[in-house]
C-alpha cells in the first residue's frame, strides 16, 4: 500500500538539513513499529521518497514524503505512533493512502507551495513596505538576472508568482504562491529580495523568516491552473 | 520550545548546526529546580566523535537514572562556531538545557587519546573556567577527568580538580552523595576535594606533591595531607550482567561516526599483547551474560529505531558465548534488515561463516593484525598470531570469495630490525599468493591488500612502558623500508601501502609517558592556537614545538630515553591490578623472544585476580557448588 506522510518541521529542528530529516524518519518508522517496504536487492533500503527537500533555516507546515507499507495500519493509529516516538519539532499531521504507480509519486507532482515571510526581529526596512506589495505583484513582467552556470541572463519570474499579499490578520507577514518542483520553480527569497530592491532596499543577511505552509499538486488541464493540496490526493486510511 | 543558548544567525552560519541543538530523541530533560546536582558530560572533540562513544552514554543513562542529577552533553565547538563564541564572548552551553556550563557543579572530560588535550583547554577556556584548578573559585564547577587517558594522568594535573581513575559505574554515587553532604553542611571546595580523594579511584592531584632527581626522574610522589592515601585503587565494575547499561540512548539528528546500536559483550582481553595498554588496564576480562545481552539488544533497537547493531569488545573472538550471541543477532533481526556488524573477530571458519551471512562478501574486507613483520618480532610483542595461521585464513576467505585483506602493522616497536620491516612486505606477498594460486574461475579480478602501519607509541601499564621511542627521521626511514620493499615484490600491484606521519607519534609519546611538568607546555601550546590536534587539517607540529621550546619542556626526555628498570613512574602511585612486577618480567620475556600464554591457557600471576572474578575465577566457576 502507497502511503502519503504529511508533516510539520517547525522550531529548532529548521537546522536539520533534508537528508537527516530521512534519516529521522528512518529511525521513526522502526521506532513506531510501522512495517514499511524494502527495496529488492543486496542492501535493501525503506522506499520513500520526499516532495521537495525544505532548506536549512525554513519552518513548514507541509512536508510530504511517500513510503510503501508491507502492513496497512489505519491513519489515526499510524500518526499517533509516529507522534510518540518523535522528537519535539517534527509533528505527523496526516497519513493517507495514494493511489499505487509512479504517476502518483510527490516528488514529481509538486507544482506549487505557500509560503509566509516575516522579517527577523530588528531587520524591518525602516519604511512602509507593506503599501508597495498591491503594485509589484500587479506587474506583468518581473525581470531578474539569474545566474546559470555559464552565464547570467535576465529572465522574468512574474509568471511563476500565483499570489502575493500581506496577511490581514497579521500585516508584517506576506504570503506568496510560488511555482515549486522540478519543471519551473522560485524561491521565495528571490522574490522578496526583488520586491525591495524596487524600493531601493538591500535587505540585511539573514533577514527573513519562512514558513512553507503548502505544498500543491496541479491538477488542471490545457493551461489552466488547478492546484490541490498534495494530502489531498490521497483518503484516510480507516 | 526550548530556548536556544545560539542565535539563528550564528547557527545558519556555521557547519552543521544539528551539533548544537540537542533536542535528539531520548536526550533527557529535566526540571533546573528539581535536582541537586547538574553534571555537564564532555568529549572533547566535535559532535559526531563524542556522540560515537559508548562510555558516555553508559554515564549518561546511569546518572540521569538518579533523580537528584540531571547529566548533560557537551563536546567541542567546531572551529567555525569556536571562533565566533570567542569574538562575541558567547559562553559554551550544554545541549539539553542550553544553559552555561559555568553554572554546572561538575564538568566531566573523558579522555580518550591524547591529541585531545588542548581541546580540553578549549573546553574549560570557552565555558569561563579558569584553565588552572589551582586558580578557580568555589563555586566553579568541579572538573573531573576520566577515561583511558586518566591513568596517567599527570600531563593534565594543573587542568583537573579531580580524576576518576576506572570505570564508572562504581564510585560516582559515592561521590554524588559526598558533594551534596558537603553542600548542605556548607563545606568549601578544598573541603570537598579533600574528602573526595578518600573514595577510592578518585585523585585530586592537587593534594600530592612531586618531587625529582637532578637528571628529572621523580624522586617522590606523596600525598601532602594526612589522611590522603598514597596509592589511588582503579575501580572495576566486576558484575556487568547486572551493570546499567543504556536501553534508550540518544539518537542523533546528525549521522555520527557510530551510527548503530553498540552491544558491549565484555570487558578486558585475555590476550596480553605487551604493547596494548587497554589490554592490561581493563582487566581482569569480564563477560556479560548471553541473556543480558539478547534483552539489551531487543529494547536498545527498538527504543532507536537504528538499522544497525555492533558488537564491542577488545577481541570479540574470545567471548565465550560469541556463536549464541551472534546467531541470535542473525536469527532475530536479519528478518528486519537490521545490519549486524561483528568487528574484532578473528578469521577463522566460524567467523568466515558468520561474516559472510551479514555483509556483501565482494565489497567488504577482511582485517588482520599481526602489528609485526617477522614472527621474532611477534613474539617479542605477544602477539599470539602465526603466520600459518593468518595464511590459513586468508586461503579459506579466498575460497569464500572475499578478495579484498587489509592488514595493520606497527613500525617503532622496541627490538625491532630492518629484517622485521621487510618481513612486513613479505607476509602480504604471501598472502597474495595465496590469492593467485586460486583456480582463475575461482578468482574474483585482482586481489586488493592494504598494508597500513602505525608508529607504535609506549603507553603506561603496559611491558612496553619502558621502551625508548625514536626520532621522527626514523619512523619515515622505517616506513620507506617497508615501502621500498613491497615495491620490489612479485605481487607489488596488488599490495598497497599507506604510513601514519611520525610528529603526532611522538606527542602522543610525550604526554603518554608525561609528567606534571608537561602541562606548561600544553597550556602555552593552547595558548598559540593548538585545538583538534587529532584532525590532520588544523594538526601542527611547528606549534607544539615552539611551546615545548619556550617552556624549556624537553621532548627527548619523555621519548627518546630509555627508563630504568627501577625509575619511578609519574603513573606509579595508581594500582591498576597488574603489578609492576609482571610488568618487568614481561619487559624481561619481551627481550627473551618467549610467549606469554593468554589467560584461558594459564594464569601467569599478573596481580588482576585481586579483583577476585571475571577470567581470573573462570576455572573454579565450573565446580560445581555445594548445597
Amino acid at each position: 500500500m502507497k502511503v502519503r506522510v504529511k508533516f510539520r518541521k517547525q522550531g529548532n529542528l529548521k537546522f536539520i538539513g533534508h537528508l537527516d530529516v530521512m534519516r529521522y524518519f528512518q529511525k521513526a518508522i522502526r521506532r513506531a513499529g510501522i512495517d514499511i517496504a524494502y527495496t529488492e536487492g543486496l542492501s535493501p533500503h525503506m522506499i520513500m521518497s520526499f516532495a521537495s527537500p525544505l532548506g536549512v533555516g525554513l519552518t513548514s507546515d507541509a512536508e510530504y514524503m511517500d513510503i510503501e507499507l508491507r502492513t496497512p495500519v489505519s491513519s489515526v493509529e499510524a500518526v499517533a505512533a509516529l507522534n510518540r516516538v518523535g522528537a519535539e519539532g517534527i509533528e505527523v499531521t496526516g497519513f493517507y493512502q495514494i493511489p499505487e504507480g509512479k504517476a502518483g509519486k510527490a516528488m514529481t507532482l509538486v507544482a506549487a507551495a505557500d509560503y509566509t515571510l516575516r522579517f527577523r526581529e530588528g531587520r524591518a526596512p525602516d519604511c512602509r513596505w507593506q503599501e508597495a506589495v498591491p503594485s509589484f505583484y500587479a506587474q506583468e513582467q518581473i525581470l531578474v538576472w539569474k545566474k546559470t552556470k555559464k552565464s547570467e541572463q535576465e529572465v522574468d519570474i512574474r509568471p511563476l508568482i500565483y499570489g502575493m499579499r500581506c496577511l490581514p490578520e497579521s500585516p508584517d507577514t506576506i504570503f506568496l504562491q510560488l511555482a515549486s518542483g522540478s519543471a519551473a520553480n522560485l524561491k521565495p527569497e528571490l522574490v522578496m529580495d526583488t520586491f525591495l530592491g524596487t524600493l531601493g532596499i538591500k535587505p540585511p543577511p539573514f533577514a527573513y523568516e519562512i514558513n512553507r505552509c503548502e505544498l500543491y499538486a496541479d491538477t488542471g488541464t490545457e493551461g489552466s491552473r488547478h492546484l490541490v493540496p498534495l494530502s489531498g490526493l490521497g483518503t484516510e486510511i480507516l | 520550545m526550548r530556548k536556544l543558548a545560539l542565535n539563528d544567525e550564528i547557527l545558519l552560519s556555521v557547519e552543521k548546526p544539528a551539533r548544537y541543538i540537542g533536542g535528539e530523541v531520548n536526550s533527557v530533560m529535566k526540571r533546573r529546580d528539581e535536582v541537586a546536582i547538574r553534571f555537564a558530560m564532555c568529549f572533547p572533540d566535535v559532535y559526531e566523535i563524542g556522540m560515537s562513544h559508548l562510555g558516555i552514554q553508559i554515564l549518561y543513562d546511569m546518572f540521569n537514572r538518579r533523580e537528584d542529577v540531571w547529566c548533560e552533553r557537551v563536546y567541542s565547538p567546531w572551529v567555525d562556531l569556536d571562533r565566533i563564541m570567542r569574538e562575541q564572548k558567547i559562553p559554551l552551553f550544554a545541549l539539553e538545557s542550553q544553559d552555561p556550563i559555568r553554572a554546572f557543579d561538575f564538568l566531566g572530560i573523558t579522555l580518550q587519546y591524547e591529541m585531545c588535550y588542548a581541546n580540553v583547554l578549549q573546553i574549560l577556556d570557552l565555558s569561563g573556567i579558569p584553565l588552572l584548578a589551582a586558580e578557580r573559585e568555589e563555586d566553579c564547577p568541579l572538573v573531573i577527568g576520566g577515561g583511558p587517558c586518566a591513568y596517567n594522568p599527570e600531563p593534565l594535573a594543573a587542568f583537573f580538580d579531580l580524576f576518576y581513575i576506572g570505570e564508572g559505574e562504581t564510585v560516582y554515587d559515592s561521590l554524588f552523595d559526598l558533594y551534596k553532604a558537603c553542600r548542605s553542611e556548607g563545606l568549601s571546595r578544598r573541603e570537598f576535594l579533600r574528602r573526595a580523594a578518600r573514595i577510592p579511584g578518585i585523585y585530586v592531584p592537587s593534594l600530592y606533591e612531586v618531587t625529582y632527581h637532578e637528571d628529572g626522574t621523580i624522586a617522590s610522589f606523596a600525598p601532602t595531607e594526612e589522611g590522603i592515601p598514597a596509592v589511588v585503587e582503579k575501580q572495576v565494575e566486576m558484575n556487568l550482567t547486572d551493570a546499567p547499561y543504556p536501553e534508550a540512548p540518544v539518537v542523533p539528528f546528525l549521522k555520527v561516526t557510530q551510527d548503530r546500536v553498540v552491544l558491549e559483550i565484555q570487558r578486558g582481553c585475555i590476550r596480553g599483547c605487551r604493547f596494548c595498554q587497554a589490554g592490561m588496564i581493563y582487566r581482569p576480562t569480564r563477560e556479560r551474560s548471553l541473556a543480558c545481552l539478547k534483552e539489551h539488544a531487543r529494547r536498545m533497537l527498538e527504543n532507536t529505531g537504528h538499522e544497525e547493531i555492533s558488537l564491542s569488545s577488545l577481541s570479540s573472538s574470545d567471548y565465550s558465548e560469541l556463536p549464541g550471541i551472534v546467531n541470535f543477532l542473525i536469527d532475530e533481526f536479519r528478518g528486519q534488515n537490521i545490519n549486524i556488524s561483528l568487528p574484532s573477530l578473528r578469521i577463522d571458519a566460524f567467523s568466515l561463516d558468520v561474516m559472510s551471512k551479514v555483509q556483501d562478501v565482494r565489497k567488504s574486507s577482511l582485517t588482520f593484525a599481526p602489528e609485526a613483520g617477522s614472527q621474532r618480532l611477534r613474539d617479542v610483542i605477544n602477539k599470539g598470531l602465526t603466520e600459518e595461521i593468518i595464511l590459513q585464513g586468508a586461503d579459506e576467505a579466498f575460497h569464500g570469495g572475499w578478495n579484498k585483506v587489509k592488514l595493520y602493522f606497527m613500525l617503532g616497536l622496541p627490538l625491532e630490525t630492518e629484517e622485521d620491516r621487510r618481513e612486513i612486505a613479505h607476509l602480504a606477498d604471501k598472502i597474495a599468493r595465496k590469492y593467485y594460486e586460486l583456480p582463475k574461475d575461482h578468482r574474483n579480478g585482482k586481489c586488493q591488500i592494504t598494508v597500513s602501519t602505525s608508529f607504535f607509541v609506549p603507553k603506561p601499564f603496559t611491558p612496553f612502558q619502558w621502551a625508548s621511542m625514536f626520532r621522527p627521521g626514523d619512523y619515515l626511514g622505517y616506513a620507506k623500508t617497508v615501502n621500498h620493499e613491497i615495491k620490489a615484490m612479485l605481487n607489488q600491484k596488488s599490495i598497497r601501502y599507506n604510513w601514519h606521519p611520525a610528529d603526532v607519534t611522538l606527542l602522543e609519546g610525550v604526554f603518554a609517558r608525561g609528567d606534571r611538568r608537561v602541562s606548561a607546555a600544553i597550556l602555552e601550546a593552547y595558548r598559540q592556537g593548538a585545538l583538534y590536534d587529532a584532525w590532520t587539517e588544523h594538526w601542527n607540529f611547528d606549534r607544539w614545538l615552539r611551546a615545548f621550546e619556550k617552556t624549556g619542556v624537553d621532548m627527548d626526555f619523555y621519548t627518546l630515553r630509555e627508563r630504568g628498570l627501577d625509575e619511578q613512574f609519574p603513573w606509579d602511585f595508581i594500582r591498576v591490578g597488574v603489578t609492576k612486577q609482571f610488568l618487568k618480567k614481561e619487559w624481561q620475556r619481551a627481550h627473551e623472544e618467549t610467549v606469554t600464554p593468554n589467560c584461558r591457557v594459564q594464569c601467569s600471576g599478573c596481580g588482576a585476580a585481586a579483583y577476585r572474578g571475571g577470567v581470573c575465577v573462570e576455572g573454579s566457576r565450573k565446580v560445581p557448588q555445594a548445597g
